[in-house]
């Protein structure tokens, strides 16, 4: 009985081995990509697996770079259809692409989102210039002789005389987010470039302007909280001289616990970041192999879905997640874009 | 340190013999070895208590967080089931959505304008259009009916109802506002509003919707992985023990894949799953996110404790058993398979289950597969895309609705609840089926 037992697994195992290329009729849409898209793209993929007759595309949180890595590796039922991205395609992942054989892609753009600097309810709200979250937040900061220095401040006080006196304590994400690349993209580079120090360094080294511009400090004032936004919540309700950097989704779900604090006079409420107002706010994107329109069911659908007006417009489900939505003109050339399946040019 | 203590306390009069006949000295060791045993039971009694005392607030903080997720708010509506909403063919491109607006709109005739429509349009789960269309699909003579039914609530209204939303805070800061507050209420009088059961978090997959999120789609996900694992990872683990144990010549070869199995058994999960994605999903070319691949990959990782709990049953059989097997002129082969397996088998069993557990608690491995994924349809077979018991906790923990907090911790006890089963199981057959010798 028990031999009967060990040739079943063997002849398991051998089928698993034979049927293994059996994926040649993939009949759902496969998505990787950006964890800051993927609470959107998730609604629209249900919205659209429950009222169509396809399946519910399949949606994984990979995160900007690993989607747009996944996607570029070929043409084919095993990779990917489509890609959420919080920044835009780089040259060298299309260059990727391209050498792989996937040519043809159709980047949309699908709205926007704010990173905010929140803190609890119960703590008086900030009035933050980017130049102050660069003092608090910068590995190394120019000195009053001009020189860099590893950062001294210990409080808000320090950085900036009109701010409280309590200890710089920031909860944000870890470098592999695509929300710490746009926090340091929109906060951190540009509030060195205010920097003379950091300026020069510019034009005589190239590796220390980077590293000035984007290295966040180590010595315990920015802590590190992981991907998961939900425990900033809670550990600002805990602690209310903490901050905590992540999307405005998040805000907007928990505005009775925790608030935004206003970044060059602007709150992050849905308004300002609307109106581009609110500065650090960025724009969020799709990409689609084309080539797999017609070979995997219901892509087709499934942009038309997403580039209707009941998910992606003003009065949409989207924005009743937390997503912005682009300007009206905007929003109606992306659409006529998607419906003509238009590849984005080389960069 | 203590002892110095002592010697302030008690005078030290060494040679002074006392009323028991032990010299003094004597007795102070003597206490001394007593107060080293009383403060060691102690500790030990300490540890037990603060290991216990971690648990129970482990327990009580998801059990209290989770409880309410058992049970959802639904809303009872007056539905009528117009007929000229069903000219077409096609049941499933009626706007049902439609139906569900004019019942709340006949329910509060006063609420006029586009925005406070909104706002009681809201109120409603979107969940409450696939049950119409269910119920329509399920029985086409509804249409042109008037039925009083119950549909979901909106996650917002359900949090409301089970008291965690704080209607003190100013109206911008909450997600429910005073107006819907007021409807609210009045349905509340009405009594056409109720807390039941939450059949639908067993029923159906996940959702970005609370109120509609099930862990169906999970378990089943958890559920073929782990029959793929089970498959897999017994006969071969047995197999392994029974020719290292048995048959293998004692050599250094086998002395090296002795230390190497050893070694693996302490290999970060997460390992695992790049070996996974290395040769099963880019070599082999198995279907990415199915429970397949998931299966495969925690094979691996339970492989070494199944071999480790195998071979050490193997051991605890008695040679005196094979010597007379072999005595009375059976074959090795007979020997092993007629009279040792079946002495060994309960404690393979029990390690197998515990290695079972341990997969069934498993997300790192599966991060690298795929299987950390948005998926709404509960998997039929092995090569669906599905998630897993622990990913589905994972997903949700991270997902930005205030009522997702209750459903993690729902989910984490259903988790919780399985894992105890197996192990309990584990127990049981050990207790039953032992032998000792």
């Amino acid at each position: 009985m028990k031999v009967t037992g060990l040739i079943a697994a063997g002849a398991l195992l051998a089928v698993t081995a034979m049927t293994s290329p059996a994926q040649a009729n993939r009949d759902y849409i496969a998505i990787v990509g950006s964890s800051t898209v993927y609470p959107f793209a998730t609604v629209v993929a249900e919205q659209f697996g429950k009222t169509s007759q396809f399946k519910t595309p399949k949606i994984e949180s990979t995160g900007s770079g690993g989607g747009l890595k996944l996607f570029c590796a070929g043409v084919g039922v095993e990779h990917p259809d489509i890609t959420n991205a919080s920044r835009t395609i780089k040259k060298s992942e299309q260059e990727q692409c391209a050498a792989n054989g996937v040519t043809d892609i159709v980047e949309v753009k699908i709205g926007y989102d704010g990173i905010v600097l929140a803190n609890d309810k119960t703590a008086p709200q900030m009035n933050l210039t980017r130049k102050d979250i660069f003092l608090a937040l910068a590995k190394d900061v120019p000195n009053s002789d001009g020189k860099l220095v590893p950062n001294p401040y210990k409080t808000w006080q320090d950085v900036n005389p009109e701010l409280p006196a309590v200890a710089i304590e920031v909860l944000g994400p870890p470098p592999t987010s695509g929300t710490r690349d746009a926090f340091v993209e929109l906060v951190m580079e540009e509030a060195a470039g205010e920097f003379e120090a950091i300026k020069e360094l510019k034009k005589t080294d190239k590796n220390a302007h980077k590293a000035a511009t984007q290295s966040i400090r180590e010595d315990g004032a920015y802590v590190e909280a992981g991907e998961n936004d939900n425990l900033i919540v809670q550990k600002l309700q805990a602690n209310p001289d903490a901050f905590g950097i992540f999307g405005f989704s998040f805000l907007d779900q928990n505005a009775d616990v925790i608030q935004g604090s206003m970044v060059e006079g602007e709150a992050p409420t849905f308004e300002n970041i609307a109106a581009g107002k609110y500065p650090v706010s960025r724009p969020l994107f799709f990409y689609v192999k084309k080539a797999h329109v017609g070979t995997i069911p219901g892509i087709t659908e499934y942009l038309a879905e997403f580039t209707s007006e009941k998910a992606w417009g003003p009065e949409g489900y989207l924005a009743d997640k937390g997503m912005i939505p682009m300007p009206d003109a905007e929003r109606a050339q992306f659409a006529a874009d998607v419906k003509e399946l238009k590849p984005m040019a080389m960069k | 340190m203590n002892s110095d203590n002592h010697r302030t306390i008690i005078p030290a009069t060494a040679l002074d013999k006392s009323a028991s006949g032990f010299s003094v000295a004597f007795n102070k060791r003597l206490q001394r070895r007593y107060r080293a045993e009383q403060r060691f039971k102690w500790l030990g009694i300490a540890a037990i208590f603060s290991a216990l005392a971690f648990l129970a607030f482990l327990l009580t903080t998801v059990i209290g967080d989770g409880a309410s997720a058992f049970r959802q708010t639904v809303i009872q509506l007056e539905i009528s089931f117009d007929k000229e909403e069903f000219t077409q063919e096609d049941l499933l491109q009626a706007d049902y959505q439609r139906l569900v607006k004019t019942a709340l709109s006949e329910r509060f005739p006063e609420v006029a304008g586009r925005q406070d429509k909104r706002l009681l349009y809201d109120l409603v789960s979107s969940g409450a259009s696939y049950k119409l269309l269910n119920m329509v699909r399920d029985n086409p003579k509804l249409i042109g009916s008037r039925q009083t039914i119950w549909v979901p609530a909106n996650d917002d209204v359900d949090m409301l109802i089970k008291g965690k939303i704080d209607m003190d805070q100013p109206e911008g800061n909450r997600r429910i506002k005073d107006r819907q507050f007021q409807w609210i209420s009045s349905i509340r009088e009405a009594g056409q509003v109720e807390l039941r059961f939450n059949r639908a978090f067993f029923t159906n997959g996940d959702s970005r919707e609370p109120e509609l999120a099930g862990i169906r789609g999970a378990i089943k996900g958890s559920f073929y992985t782990l029959l793929i694992t089970l498959l897999l990872s017994f006969p071969i683990g047995v197999a392994a023990a029974i020719y290292l144990e048995e048959f293998a010549p004692d050599n250094r070869f086998t002395a090296f894949i002795e230390v190497n199995i050893n070694n693996l058994a302490a290999v970060p999960s997460i390992i695992f799953g790049l070996l996974g994605l290395a040769i099963f999903i880019n070599f082999w070319g198995v279907p990415r996110s199915t429970p397949l691949v998931g299966g495969l990959v925690l094979t691996l990782m339970t492989l070494p404790t199944i071999i480790i709990a195998a071979r050490a049953s193997l051991k605890s059989v008695p040679p005196s058993i094979r010597e007379a097997a072999l005595g009375v002129g059976a074959s090795k082969i007979q020997t092993v398979f007629h009279h040792v397996l079946p002495l060994a088998l309960p404690g393979m069993l029990t390690g197998t289950i515990i290695g079972m557990a341990q997969a069934l608690g498993e997300t790192a491995p599966l991060l690298m597969i795929g299987m950390v994924a948005f998926i709404v349809d509960v998997p039929g077979s092995i090569t669906d895309p599905a998630a897993a018991l622990p990913v589905q906790i994972y997903l949700w923990a991270d997902s930005p609705e205030r009522a997702f907090t209750e459903k993690t911790s729902a989910a984490i006890m259903v988790l919780l609840g399985f894992l105890v089963i197996m192990n309990a199981l584990a127990v049981f057959m050990r207790k039953k089926f032992e032998i000792t010798w």
